[in-house]
């Protein structure tokens, strides 16, 4: 479980986040939703530690992260796994070699135990025959399942994502979505995802988080969105005609 | 300006300070070393040795020309040679061609490592990034003064084939001249700039890519700065450098 509490982040004189305070909870695929700008990007950088907010606290089952040592966050950073917008496989290693790379560097393990795991995470993910093949060389949806299995590879008690399944076609994007909410179930892991795709929400949001202007302005599940009177979200939600229809359906059914 | 200026030197010197901390596992260092000694040592043989050899020639040509006088003796040419290749030539010359050459290819993929979020991928994983990326290139250039040997050896063969073969002097006259009036110390001296050199090759463009923003264009933006800072870097050293050892 992850706990925020009240924090805030600013760049230069711009606050983005403004005294943000959630849970995210272990075994469920959290989702932060919101507009660009809304502190969605910033959030998430602060829960990696990549920004240091200046006020309030971050604690990852109860560790509360800038009260901990150098080499306490450094052995926590092993516990996390991040699937990145791009992917950021390293270009210049194959698919197996990215996939091997948290083992290589943070275990003891041999050669033949880190092939045994990369094999089993990459069967995992769907990926059969790319093992040898460059990033390059593999198409943009199989990079994300990639990135997956690396992220997963060292057992992460964590998964963040950033907008896992951007530039992916529909099919591809609910495969992606699927496949980080069977692994979050399948190995209890805490998963936050950015996003700000209504799909993702429909088919893998247990606990949504939706931001505006750097605030919390609601929180609840997928089946809760629908139902919500809430403002900003009902504009967020339904700023498409698809999603304005499938509300008019719910509320009518719950008439 | 002058603030922004100071702080990037005080940024370059704490990113020099990150580089030797949270050392990466030596197994996977090994490989890195190794492929940065390739990428960067072995893979610059090639030019180093075309440019030198023909620089060599080019040196002795125009000091041969430019003895019109009969009453000067012909062994000017190697001495000459000799003289521009080790002291300024090789560690110098050669420096700013691989200021161009590896400095671009370490800002363009250190560069890019950070537009597509390797360098927080690897940071996210609790790497440091900065010793996995600089480290092996600045541990593969203390083979640098190697590169700078051959440079110096192939210059003076390159002299000695111009002046001998097109007709200057004679061989015997070419290799009295390389002899004469020898100072070991000029080795010594040409050898302790190309470590500078080596160290400012790797550090200035790794610091370039490594902090640079934006996307595509930024990369090609920043190979340049690189190329102009570690250019300008290296002349600057080179004088202060000579100031203090030969005078």
């Amino acid at each position: 479980m992850i706990e925020v509490k009240n924090i805030e982040k600013s760049f230069g004189e711009s606050k983005v986040l403004k005294g943000v305070s959630t849970v995210f909870e272990t075994g469920k695929t959290n989702l932060i939703i919101g507009q660009s700008g809304s502190g969605k990007t910033v959030l998430l950088k602060s829960l990696l530690g990549i920004h240091s907010p200046e006020v309030g606290t971050i604690s990852f089952d109860g560790r509360i992260y800038s009260e901990l040592s150098a080499d306490e966050k450094r052995e926590l950073r092993t516990e996390i796994g991040m699937v990145f917008q791009g992917s950021a496989l390293f270009d210049s290693m194959t698919v197996e070699e990215n996939v091997g790379f948290p083992l290589k560097m943070f275990t003891q393990n041999s050669k033949s135990e880190i092939q045994d795991r990369v094999d089993f995470v990459l069967k995992r993910v769907n990926l059969i025959d790319a093992h040898k093949k460059l990033p390059s060389e593999i198409s943009g949806g199989m990079q994300k399942r990639v990135a997956i299995a690396r992220a997963i590879v060292n057992n992460p008690k964590y998964l963040f994502c950033d907008e896992p399944n951007s530039g992916l076609d529909p099919n591809t994007a609910i495969l992606i979505d699927n496949l980080i909410g069977e692994i979050t179930e399948e190995y209890n892991i805490t998963t936050v995802i950015n996003t700000h795709d209504m799909n993702s929400v429909m088919e893998i949001g247990q606990n949504i988080l939706f931001l505006k202007n750097g605030l919390k302005a609601w929180q609840g599940t997928k089946e809760e969105i629908f139902r919500t009177d809430n403002e900003a979200v009902v504009d967020f939600v339904y700023s498409s005609e698809l999603f304005k229809k499938v509300r008019q359906a719910v509320l009518s059914e719950k008439a | 300006m002058l603030i922004r200026y100071l702080s990037q030197i005080g940024r370059y010197f704490l990113m020099i300070a990150e580089i030797f901390k949270k050392p990466t596992k030596w197994s996977v260092m090994r490989t890195l070393i190794f492929k940065e000694i390739d990428d960067l040592i072995i893979g610059s043989l090639g030019i180093v040795a075309f440019i030198s050899f023909f620089v060599g020639g080019v040196v002795a040509i125009q000091t041969a020309l430019n003895l019109t006088n009969p009453l000067i003796p012909k062994y000017l040419i190697g001495f000459a040679t000799r003289q521009s290749i080790i002291l300024e030539f090789a560690p110098t010359f050669i420096s700013i061609i691989m200021a161009g050459k590896m400095g671009s290819f370490i800002t363009s993929s250190i560069g890019t490592m950070r537009v597509t979020e390797q360098i927080d991928a690897l940071e996210v994983m609790g790497v440091n990034s900065l010793n996995y990326l600089v480290f092996p290139k600045l541990i593969a250039l203390l083979l640098y003064p190697f590169l700078i040997g051959i440079a110096m050896f192939l210059g003076v063969l390159g002299g000695y084939i111009a002046s001998v073969y097109g007709g200057f002097g004679s061989s015997a006259e070419f290799i009295d001249g390389l002899q004469k009036e020898f100072i070991p110390f000029h080795i010594t001296y040409a050898f302790i700039k190309t470590l500078i050199f080596a160290l400012i090759l790797a550090t200035i463009p790794s610091f370039h890519g490594y902090y640079m923003k934006g996307g595509a264009l930024e990369v090609g933006k920043a190979s340049t700065v690189s190329f102009v800072w570690t250019s300008v870097m290296i002349i600057l050293m080179n004088y202060i450098l000579t100031q203090l050892l030969l005078t």
